[in-house]
């Protein structure tokens, strides 16, 4: 990469005018993100910067913003109805997941393509499909827990939201697991079976404690999937189950509150720091495979 | 080989033939991956498969057309609009006997939307009709009772066609029971303190039926008993339309001399055809009645139709009016759009995946963080940043008004069209193209390049010629990834795109939550889901679905 010393000026001016370039797309990439951060302390109702705030004037600045997120009851049952759904789907995806993948990665499957087509479609199928299709069928599975259950309409539109998340979840959860079960050693767990561990004993302190990187940060993708979904959940849930990227839909939509900006900025240190959680597990994961982190 | 087939089979250590203790060992390793797999398939199957593949059958269930007005349907079967500018008597009056049991289950609006999709103006002439569908009646049932007022009494209606289980005409009352259920999409099973008897429905066909669908209906519907209420004013009229040719000589039940009173009577009844022009003039032109007979199959290829702005007339497959092509545009226009998404993609990608992989280790690292930062952060978080971004209040606005590039009174417009949604999905999906493209150019040996140069080539030649084609593979995987994921897109196109710039998942929405029209919706849902599905056998086949990488 380093430029040699017998270049010619056109080379240099090339190999800086490319580096030029690739800043540009990085700034493209990140701009956005960083521009939300400061707006989002902005004293005024505006999305934009105002003069006090360029003179960085401290006037300019406020927390008022984040003070009406944690104030405001919307937002607050907003923000408590992703902190239900998101954990519960991620549970179901993840366990359910975690088995199918243990199981995808033996080595005689009958029709594995199939399977893994199946269990993959969740993330290939167009969103607004899914959204459609479940929109028909848990109104009427919904309708059918009230009248034959007695269920209560609010829990029962909690359970439609949980279940759909969780099979968006679930291809994140396949691929990772199945990934890491690649690198998987088969003698370990014959090894256990051979000193006496039933299956059940082998999974839990043999392959999980190996596994472990791969199913968390699957469920982290699972996590994400659900906390970040916006178009199933409006189709299926009702006012009952806002969740916060819904209660950012309709701001965005219908009235623009610089509420928004002060969600999304906490949004944006949440994910910083989930993506640190990743990428620590992913050097963990690859020096338990006794490979070294690169 | 053939020493060993002779020779006496290998034993396993329990004395089974090896081979068969081998299959026994396998099929049980079979089955235990196939249960640990089950509970999720199960749940993925129920949960997602089955909701998407019904959803999908509704682009082309017509059933609601049948279900309405079984019995126009059957009469108009043998109407030939070519031959009889206008159906016969028997249609018209078909049409009144399903008409009524449909706008007293408020379903007649319902058919009438749906065959407004294909011909415009029928929705309304179904929901007037409907209202004034009771007049006939009225006036019959006043004629009735200035004759007799036990006509005004439901118990003598009950008497007159109610029979004992044994002698009942039961297959009348499951047509009838099995009607109202497809008509009111509910169920007629119960008990409804009511047979019609197979005595009178011999006299009193048009009658019984019209009693009977009554009865199943007021008692699965409105929870009341027959017995003790008057019939809908469709049974009168039906009544006296049987009495003008019934003959009553070897009637025997109940209230004989009623009927016979009431036949000698011979109340006007006014033809059904003439009925209905008076309803409205409409149902007396050839248009509404050849509408229903095109549209009355189960089955209709209609809503495919549609999402192509075509139509299924009469005739047989015509274009939409110029004005109502709307689809096929908005088809097109997702395709391009997804293509310079995809395009924009791959012209931004390539620099930073190079630089990433030729790049050292640590230095590459911190870069992709800028990448996977994005990626990793929530979709409305960035859908919002470019509306800050873009607006004409907006950053971009302002530092080009700052610089003074553009004047303050000529701000310029980003948002709501196509611009803001191109920009803005190619920075959400730019993570996509990237993470793919770096881990084929992570495969590249540097040392191939410094070859090209050594023997001579220039830069670019050695770029072109040597690297780049190695590269494919990675653009390739990274654009039907982007492609995919931006041909179905929702909520960006939704909040940045404003009109201009939406996309057909847009339109699906619209139709599903706004219009009601499920039907196009569906079919504009198989056909992308189509599409999507294409891509992605391709991808399987290019890349293998086993070779995705999240992070």
């Amino acid at each position: 990469m380093a430029l040699p010393p017998y270049a010619t000026f056109g080379q240099r001016v090339w190999h800086y005018s490319f580096r030029v370039i690739c800043a540009l797309i990085f700034i493209f990439l990140i701009a956005p993100i960083i521009v939300v951060m400061p707006l989002s302390f902005n004293a005024q109702d505006f999305f934009t910067f105002t003069p006090e705030m360029l003179r960085f004037d401290l006037d300019g600045y406020s927390l008022k913003h984040y003070d009406d997120f944690f104030t405001n009851n919307e937002w607050q049952r907003s923000l408590k109805n992703s902190l239900i759904i998101a954990p519960i789907a991620t549970i179901i995806s993840v366990s359910l997941g975690t088995l199918a993948a243990i199981g995808l990665s033996q080595s005689h499957v009958p029709f594995k393509g199939t399977i893994m087509a199946i269990l993959i479609s969740p993330m290939i199928v167009p969103l607004i499909i899914s959204a459609t299709g479940m929109f028909f069928f848990y109104s009427s599975l919904g309708n059918w827990m009230e009248n034959n259950l007695g269920l209560d309409k609010n829990f029962v539109g909690y359970i439609k939201v949980i279940l759909a998340h969780a099979v968006l979840g679930i291809p994140f959860v396949i691929i990772t697991v199945t990934a890491t079960l690649v690198g998987f050693d088969k003698s370990l767990t014959r090894a256990a079976a051979n000193m006496g561990a039933n299956p059940v004993t082998t999974f839990f302190r043999v392959q999980m404690p190996l596994i472990l990187p791969g199913v968390i940060s699957g469920g982290l993708f699972a996590f994400i999937t659900s906390f970040d979904e916006v178009v199933v959940v409006l189709f299926v849930g009702s006012a009952g189950q806002k969740t916060l990227p819904w209660q950012m839909f309709t701001g965005l939509r219908e009235q623009i509150s610089p509420t928004i900006l002060a969600v999304a900025t906490l949004l944006v240190v949440i994910s910083i720091s989930l993506l640190t959680v990743v990428e620590l597990l992913r050097r963990r994961s690859e020096k338990l495979r006794g490979m070294s982190p690169s | 080989m053939s020493a060993a087939n002779t020779s006496s089979p290998v034993l396993a250590a329990d004395g089974s033939p090896l081979k068969r203790s081998l299959k026994h060992a396998l099929r049980r390793q079979k089955l235990r991956a196939l249960a640990l797999i089950a509970p999720l398939l199960i749940f993925v199957l129920i949960t997602f498969i089955f909701p998407i593949a019904s959803m999908l059958f509704r682009s082309v269930q017509n059933d609601i057309v049948p279900n309405t007005l079984p019995y126009t349907v059957q009469a108009l079967a043998d109407w030939d609009a070519n031959k009889d500018p206008l159906p016969p008597e028997t249609v018209f009056t078909a049409m009144y006997f399903d008409m009524f049991p449909a706008a007293e289950a408020k379903r007649h609006t319902r058919l009438g939307t749906r065959l407004n999709y294909e011909q415009t103006g029928i929705s309304s002439l179904f929901r007037q009709t409907g209202r004034k569908l009771d007049d006939l009646g009225k006036k019959i049932e006043k004629l009735l009772s200035k004759l007799d007022t036990a006509w005004n009494d439901g118990e003598t209606w009950y008497q007159l066609f109610n029979a004992d289980q044994n002698i009942a005409e039961i297959t009348l009352l499951q047509t009838q029971r099995n009607r109202i259920a497809k008509l009111t999409d509910s169920d007629t099973n119960g008990d409804i303190n009511f047979a019609p008897s197979a005595e009178i429905a011999k006299f009193l066909p048009l009658t019984t039926r019209a009693y009977t669908a009554w009865a199943v209906y007021t008692s699965t519907q409105n929870g009341k008993d027959p017995a003790a209420t008057n019939p809908w004013e469709a049974v009168p009229v039906a009544l006296v339309l049987d009495l003008k040719t019934a003959d009553l000589s070897d009637y025997s039940g109940p209230h004989v001399e009623l009927l016979q009173e009431l036949q000698k009577a011979d109340l006007p009844l006014t033809s059904f055809t003439e009925t209905f022009t008076n309803y409205d003039p409409d149902w007396a032109t050839v248009t509404p009645w050849e509408t229903i007979q095109t549209h009355s199959g189960l089955y209709t290829s209609g809503y495919f139709l549609n999402a192509v702005d075509a139509q299924k007339t009469p005739a047989g497959i015509a274009w939409q009016p110029e004005d109502k092509q709307i689809l096929q545009k908005l088809f097109v226009r997702t395709l391009i759009m997804s293509l310079v998404i995809t395009g924009s993609c791959i012209m931004l990608g390539y620099p930073v995946a190079w630089l990433l992989a030729n790049l050292p280790m640590r230095k590459a690292n911190i870069l992709l963080i800028l990448v996977l930062l994005p990626f990793w952060t929530s979709l409305l978080v960035r859908t919002s940043a470019w509306k800050v971004m873009l607006q004409q209040q907006g950053v971009i606005n302002d530092i080009l008004v700052w610089i003074g590039l553009v004047n303050d009174a000529e701000r310029l417009i980003m948002i709501n069209n196509q611009f803001g949604t191109i920009v803005a999905m190619t920075h959400i999906l730019l993570p996509f193209m990237i993470l793919p493209m770096y881990s084929v150019m992570q495969t590249i040996p540097p040392s191939y390049l410094r070859a090209a140069k050594s023997l001579g080539a220039t830069n670019w030649t050695a770029f072109w010629r040597v690297y780049f084609p190695q590269s494919v593979p990675g653009i390739g995987a990274g654009s039907i990834l982007v492609f995919i994921l931006a041909i179905g897109y929702y909520i960006t196109p939704e909040i940045v795109g404003g009109t201009k710039g939406v996309f057909i998942s847009n339109r699906i929405a619209y139709h599903i939550s706004s219009s009601l029209n499920w039907g196009l919706a569906a079919a504009l849902g198989s056909i992308l889901l189509a599409a999507v599905l294409i891509l992605y056998w391709a991808y399987d086949r290019i890349v293998g679905i086993d070779n995705v990488k999240l992070g």
